[in-house]
């Protein structure tokens, strides 16, 4: 019954998200504030409808209800309660059904917070983000429905993919899709100021926190997608350019791009039209990630749950809504009014050096991850475009960029000084070369590495330059504490932002000094692995709730004392006769010992994969640095909705003039 | 029919490729594997990590352990101690595998696109910005910097001001 109810209330979401598309839009182009006074309020119904059905399909699957296909598919009894709740979205349909609730979650945010918006604004956005929704409830119900009943219930499951039952399904694809469908609102922003004819720096300022809250949770997503590929596909790597990824990265190359030019827009009205247009591509891009990931016509290391069939659907959507958005943009973008002008040297002008890099950079991601397919459908050759067309292409693109943010941090809005930004970077320049010559030194080869390192540590330490230098050598510590505290949060949020950028090339870096030893080991082995000894302990069995684990206890001894255990194993999950290998990892310092199993030999011993990799953790705790930064911006005064009010009026006042 | 002949052969096909790929999760490279010398062992991992597995989803044949990514990665070796050059070995494979085989693409007239695209993208993006930032920043001092007559009607105001008073 509880099913029935859920499936219910998707209809009647699909049906309030058809409403919500036409209503206050008409109501917009009438200029009728009764009709689009709706739309917070069927928002927040339509919120609540996803939410009910997608609470019984978690009950369904809590509950292990094997009367629906779903459930039969992707659970089994015998599963853990998290991965019971964590298989929701492990398939296809319920990852869109995932999908499609975080959409509505955006919208029922903006229809909560965005009191202090214009009602013309506020509704037409609202009504875009219920075309989305209408499109992809449209394509749950007719292709991909989660709550179908199976003819023939079985008694037993068929378990869900070992690969998925981990920990980071449970958080890796609902990060993901906050940011990936957070690109929605602001795709809503930008169709509704084009349909409405006016846009200012108003606009900007409501829709800036939307999109850092895209962003911040797309960083986190990317560095949880990296960190789950690196300890479960077990050859320790951690970015493989693999179509599925690219399919992320270009989303949030985008979306950092419009981060920066909404900045601009906001502070000085100025790259008004260039800013629409990010704000368009983004979410186009995160609608084609979705279609390259959901419809298998690209092939890739963490390929799950996908159908060629439904890949047509999604193509629809994806045409209907990139098109249509460019048509609109081409159409109306031009009436826009230009803003403000600034010399070539000045804050405005960094940003756009920022945008174009980063495009270009996301360009090259975008061509390099469907040239294969589009040459094969026109001459029918295969080729290949992996990591070394990608590290040869992105990586020298992204160098102007490390060696231009602390620059950029520095200079003035409308005329900068390029010299004087420079020279105060003199101190962090001068760390960063002796870094690079330390590096060299002491650990060598390869080249890329101690380069690499020292230009992140000019990039750490330049992005706190700006801050400190507001901040100031004043006498009293009193004193400089008072100005600390009463720089603005955004300061603050840009540089951290910007050092974990730097961490994240620090800890790439240092994957030139990692050491990688493939053995067998035997019983009672020992054996050194960088600065670290590891001796072999006696191999042993354990049952697990769903599946049987051989582990082979390691010691790791540092100078003959013991430092860390481990347990690289093996797991067998019979239900789907399907083994997975569960790497050891063992933190120490910032640098983690990777250890991964292959079968036994017919000797009785295992082969062995083993790594010590000096800073690894670096590369993700830098995400999680700038997703920091993200969330301090985020808590700038300037950001909170509701003191947006006096530009509310301004705007507002724009409105009636017209 | 024939439609649901293909659909059938390729969730076939893909069933091998994930049997083959992450059913069995043995190691990539195996320590029988390795070669003794050091020099050559380094060549032949760097030259693994260009080659894709066939087989797999999108894997490198260094990463991969399917056997078919051992075959290959043994083959790489074998020629490596004949006293081939990298440039021979992968010749070599191309011949037998085509194209597909090589990770980074071979600049031809059918990856040009590929390979030029990100560099012509920068070259006019940055070519366009420089020459509308050059006329925003003529605009920009037009605007910002006061002419001999602004000026002297400013000082007019001023001293009228301070007259006044």
């Amino acid at each position: 019954m509880i099913v029935e109810i859920g499936h219910y209330a998707l209809v009647l979401a699909l049906a309030l998200a058809v409403f919500q598309c036409l209503v206050p839009l008409w109501g917009a182009l009438k200029h009728d504030s009764a009709l689009m006074s709706i739309a917070p309020s069927v928002a927040l119904v339509q919120f609540a409808m996803v939410a009910l059905a997608f609470g019984s399909l978690t009950i369904a699957h809590v509950t292990s209800d094997f009367s629906v296909i779903n459930v039969i598919q992707n659970s089994h009894s015998a599963k853990p309660l998290i991965y019971k709740i964590s298989g929701v979205w492990g398939s296809h349909e319920g990852s869109m059904l995932l999908w499609v609730l975080i959409l509505e979650i955006f919208g029922a945010l903006l229809a909560l917070f965005g009191s202090s918006m214009p009602l013309l604004l506020r509704s037409t956005t609202l009504s875009v983000q219920s075309w989305i929704s209408a499109a992809f409830l449209l394509f749950i119900l007719l292709t991909s429905n989660p709550f179908a009943r199976a003819v023939a219930p079985p008694i037993e499951g068929q378990d869900l993919n070992p690969i998925l039952q981990d920990p980071g399904l449970a958080i890796h694809p609902p990060l993901l899709y906050l940011g990936y469908v957070g690109f929605s609102i602001t795709f809503s922003f930008a169709a509704a100021a084009l349909i409405n004819g006016h846009i200012n720096a108003a606009w900007a300022r409501y829709v800036r926190p939307w999109a850092l809250v895209a962003w911040i949770f797309l960083t986190l997503g990317i560095a949880m997608g990296s960190y789950w590929a690196y300890y479960t596909l077990g050859w320790g790597g951690f970015w493989f350019w693999d179509p599925v990824e690219n399919a992320s990265l270009m989303p949030w190359l985008a979306g950092t791009a419009l981060l920066h030019s909404v900045a601009v827009m906001e502070k000085r009205e100025a790259l008004k039209v260039w800013t629409i247009f990010l704000a368009i591509l983004a979410f186009s891009l995160s609608l084609l990630g979705t279609f390259l990931v959901r419809s298998g016509v690209l092939t890739s290391v963490h390929a799950f749950a996908n159908d060629p069939s439904r890949g047509v659907f999604i193509l629809a959507i994806l045409v209907s809504f990139i098109g249509g958005s460019l048509a609109l943009f081409a159409w109306r973008a031009p009436l826009l009014k230009v803003g403000g002008i600034f010399a070539p040297v000045s804050r405005e002008g960094a940003l756009v050096l920022n945008n174009l890099l980063l495009t270009t950079s996301c360009a090259t991601v975008f061509v390099g991850t469907l040239y294969p397919l589009a040459l094969e459908a026109l001459t029918g050759e295969k080729i290949s475009v992996g990591a070394p067309f990608f590290n040869l292409t992105f990586g020298p693109l992204f160098v102007p960029i490390f060696l231009a943010m602390p620059i950029g941090q520095m200079l003035a809005w409308k005329r900068g000084d390029l010299l004087g930004s420079a020279q105060r970077l003199t101190f962090a320049a001068a760390v960063g070369f002796a870094a690079m010559l330390g590096f060299a030194v002491i650990q060598g080869m390869p080249i890329v590495a101690p380069i690499a390192a020292g230009v992140a540590i000019y990039l750490i330490i330049g992005s706190f330059v700006e801050v400190a230098g507001r901040i100031g050598r004043v006498a009293s510590l009193g004193m400089m504490l008072s100005r600390a505290f009463g720089l603005p949060r955004s300061a603050y949020g840009t540089a951290f932002a910007h050092a974990g950028l730097g961490l994240t090339l620090l800890g790439l870096a240092a994957t030139g000094w990692g050491i990688e030893k493939n053995i067998t080991l035997h019983r009672g082995d020992n054996l050194t692995l960088g600065p670290y000894e590891i001796s072999v302990g006696t191999i042993k069995e354990q049952p697990g709730p769903n599946f049987k684990e051989t582990v082979l206890p390691l010691t790791i001894r540092e100078g003959g004392r013991v430092i860390a255990n481990m347990e690289p194993s093996r797991r067998y999950f019979s239900t789907r006769q399907m083994q997975t290998t569960e790497a050891g990892i063992t933190t120490l310092g910032f640098g983690q010992v990777y250890v991964n199993l292959a079968e036994a030999n017919a000797d009785g011993g295992y082969d062995a994969r083993m790594y010590w990799k000096p800073l690894v953790t670096f590369i993700w705790l830098g995400a999680l640095l700038m997703a920091y930064g993200g969330a301090i911006s985020l808590s700038d005064r300037r950001l909170r909705m509701g003191l947006a009010v006096k530009s509310k009026r301004r705007s507002e006042a724009a409105v009636a003039a017209e | 029919m024939q439609n649901l002949a293909i659909k059938n052969i390729c969730h076939w096909a893909l069933a091998v490729m994930l049997a083959v790929c992450v059913i069995v999760p043995a190691l990539a490279v195996t320590p029988d594997e390795i070669l003794s010398n050091p020099k050559l062992e380094e060549r032949a991992r760097a030259l693994s990590s260009e080659l894709r597995c066939m087989v797999c989803q999108n894997q490198s044949i260094d990463d991969s352990a399917a056997p078919l990514a051992k075959d290959l990665r043994v083959l790489v070796r074998e020629r490596l101690l004949k006293g081939d050059s990298d440039r021979e070995i992968l010749n070599f494979l191309v011949e037998r595998y085509g194209d597909f085989i090589l990770l980074k693409p071979p600049m031809k007239m059918d990856t040009l696109v590929l390979w030029v695209s990100p560099f012509l993208i920068l070259l006019f993006g940055g070519l366009a910005l420089f020459i509308k930032g050059r006329r925003n920043g003529e605009r920009y001092l037009a605007v910002e910097t006061l002419t001999g007559d602004e000026r002297e009607k400013i000082d007019a105001i001023l001293n009228s001001k301070k007259a006044d008073r």
